[in-house]
């Protein structure tokens, strides 16, 4: 299929799923209404209503202090997971006495925890930073522990004959490895360090575009709800097609499965 | 003045710890000299414990018995003489070829703008001085053998190990490979130690042929001289009288090894 051919086809579904949502909303069906407006809105009046947000710039504050948050939380939780990481892997012992306690940890739904950061770091920032922390934190660490205990034996060899030192084989062995693992996982990672933040944010705060569908909810404005929901969604999309980018440019040296061997 | 050796082993044991607490001995009672200049050729049946033999001489292994000397030092920790080949894939994948064999001088600490121009010299002599942007994944494996030999070679290593490096090559790419190895070496022949499985090519590359028994416990059972003239070109020595009595000869020891290797790691198999 080509290329035009399936972008029409991406697009139909989008249009006649709107077409359809507008539709049922505005036209009785046998005398009754089937997506009651109250519940369900109408696209007309979310588009608008995202058209008064980006019209009068209250939105960016909202989108300009999520990204903020994410971009902390994602920064923070993975320079931590790459020194546990690193720290574990190197460290058998480390690792062994810790292992049920990160398991623990991680097993913990991150929910919970939002309330406690909100009482220990405020209603600002932070409380929503700690969150995404949390969430990227464990992947970032699981995969760096992993990329650094799975270094193919022969490279490892390779590398001392080759005369290598602990810090160089840090260097150019180990660090790069842990590296494309922990890159493999950045549209998870990038991701969680979103859903921390607008998580928090809805839980309690004063901004953010989590903060924005919480109060269209708190007066049953569906229309806002839906609105805040399209702008968090192309809000990820835009952020993912930017890791995307960065993934391309990082991990030139991977095999993609399409490459042929031999 | 006689020439040095550059690799002893002296009654050498290799034994492994398996998993359920029981001992393997690989090698036994290993004896083997490599004199400085000289091309020595280990063939034997797989599993036999050439890899094992290479791996202590280049101090990765140490012997559970007997001694390794490097030019008649005893060997501790790595053997810094040595270049080692492996026989499994060992080039960095997320450098590039060229970054792959400039790393050898870049550790040592040498500027980086003195090393690419080096490392481009390296890739060029083993023909793949247009592959100097791509990575390994991108070449055949016959190209990141090369790549490989010249990240070895680039070091300048006194002793050369080599472990079945053209194992997974096609027929026609190892003889190209085995030419390219010989005009190399004949540079400035360094001490080879050569891993095959290959007869032929062990007889067509190398000074000494050396046939190890089957496992466990494997020994050095012969060493045969090859007295065919230098240099050689792999392709015109196959037809060489001297040479087919040459291979008929080590075959005859060779094949009994062989059908014993092959029968103890069926049984070895069934007793599992
Ligand atoms: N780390 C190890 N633990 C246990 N057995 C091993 C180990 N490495 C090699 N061996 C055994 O030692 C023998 C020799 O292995 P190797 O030297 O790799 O053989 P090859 O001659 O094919 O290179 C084999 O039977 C192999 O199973
Ligand atoms: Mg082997």
């Amino acid at each position: 299929m080509s290329r035009v051919t399936l972008l029409a086809l991406q697009v139909l579904v989008a249009v006649v799923c709107i077409a359809l949502w507008q539709l049922l909303s505005t036209v009785p069906v046998f005398g009754k209404i089937l997506l009651p407006p109250f519940f369900f809105s109408n696209p007309v009046d979310v588009f608008s209503q995202i058209v008064k947000w980006f019209a009068s710039g209250v939105i960016w504050k909202h989108l300009a202090i999520t990204l903020w948050e994410s971009i902390l939380a994602f920064v923070i939780g993975s320079v931590a997971g790459v020194l546990v990481g690193f720290w574990f892997a190197r460290q058998p012992l480390v690792a062994a006495v810790f292992d049920p306690y990160v398991k623990m940890a991680n097993a913990l739904p991150r929910v919970v925890l939002a309330p406690i950061f909100a009482l220990w770091l405020g209603l600002g920032i932070w409380s929503k930073v700690a969150l995404g922390v949390t969430l990227v934190f464990f992947i970032v660490f699981f995969n760096v522990y992993q990329g650094v205990k799975e270094v193919s034996r022969t490279v490892l060899d390779n590398g001392r004959m080759l005369g290598m030192s602990e810090g160089q084989l840090m260097r150019h062995v180990y660090w790069p490895s842990a590296l494309s693992w922990m890159f493999s996982s950045l549209h998870t990672s990038v991701g969680f360090a979103v859903v921390g933040a607008v998580v928090g944010e809805y839980l309690g705060s004063a901004a953010g575009l989590g903060y924005l569908i919480q109060q269209a909810e708190g007066i049953f404005d569906v229309a806002g709800v839906f609105a805040g929901m399209f702008v968090l969604s192309a809000f990820v999309i835009l952020i993912d097609s930017g890791v995307t980018l960065v993934e391309r440019r990082l991990l030139v040296w991977r095999p993609t499965a399409a490459d042929g061997r031999g | 003045m006689t020439t040095p050796t550059a690799v002893a082993l002296e009654d050498a044991k290799v034994a492994f710890r398996l998993g359920d607490g029981r001992v393997y001995t690989a090698v036994e009672k290993a004896h083997l000299a490599v004199a400085q200049g000289e091309f020595v050729a280990i063939v034997g049946p797989t599993g036999c414990g050439k890899s094992t033999l290479l791996n202590v001489a280049a101090g990765l292994l140490k012997p559970a018995a007997g001694s390794v000397k490097i030019f008649d030092r005893p060997l501790a920790g790595l053997n810094r003489d040595a270049g080692y080949l492996f026989q499994a894939d060992a080039l960095f994948p997320w450098k590039t070829a060229l970054d792959n064999v400039a790393i050898g001088l870049e550790i040592k600490g040498t500027p980086r703008s003195e090393v690419l121009p080096q490392a481009q010299k390296w890739l060029t002599s083993v023909g793949l001085g247009a592959f100097a942007g791509r990575y390994p994944h991108m070449l055949s494996g016959g190209q990141r053998k090369r790549v490989a030999l010249a990240q070895v070679l680039i070091r300048d290593p006194k002793i050369l190990l080599m472990d079945e490096p053209f194992g997974p090559l096609d027929a026609q790419t190892r003889q190209v490979m085995g030419n390219l190895l010989l005009d190399l070496w004949n540079a400035d022949r360094k001490a080879v130690l050569f891993v095959t499985h290959d007869l032929e090519e062990a007889i067509a590359l190398a000074d000494r042929v050396v046939i190890m028994s089957a496992g466990p416990s494997s020994r050095i059972i012969g060493d045969w001289r090859v007295q065919l003239a230098r240099p050689r070109d792999i392709f015109e020595v196959r037809m060489d009288k001297e040479f087919h009595a040459l291979h008929r000869e080590i075959w005859s020891v060779l094949k009994d090894e062989v059908m014993k290797g092959y029968a103890q790691s069926t049984h070895a198999a069934e007793a599992v």
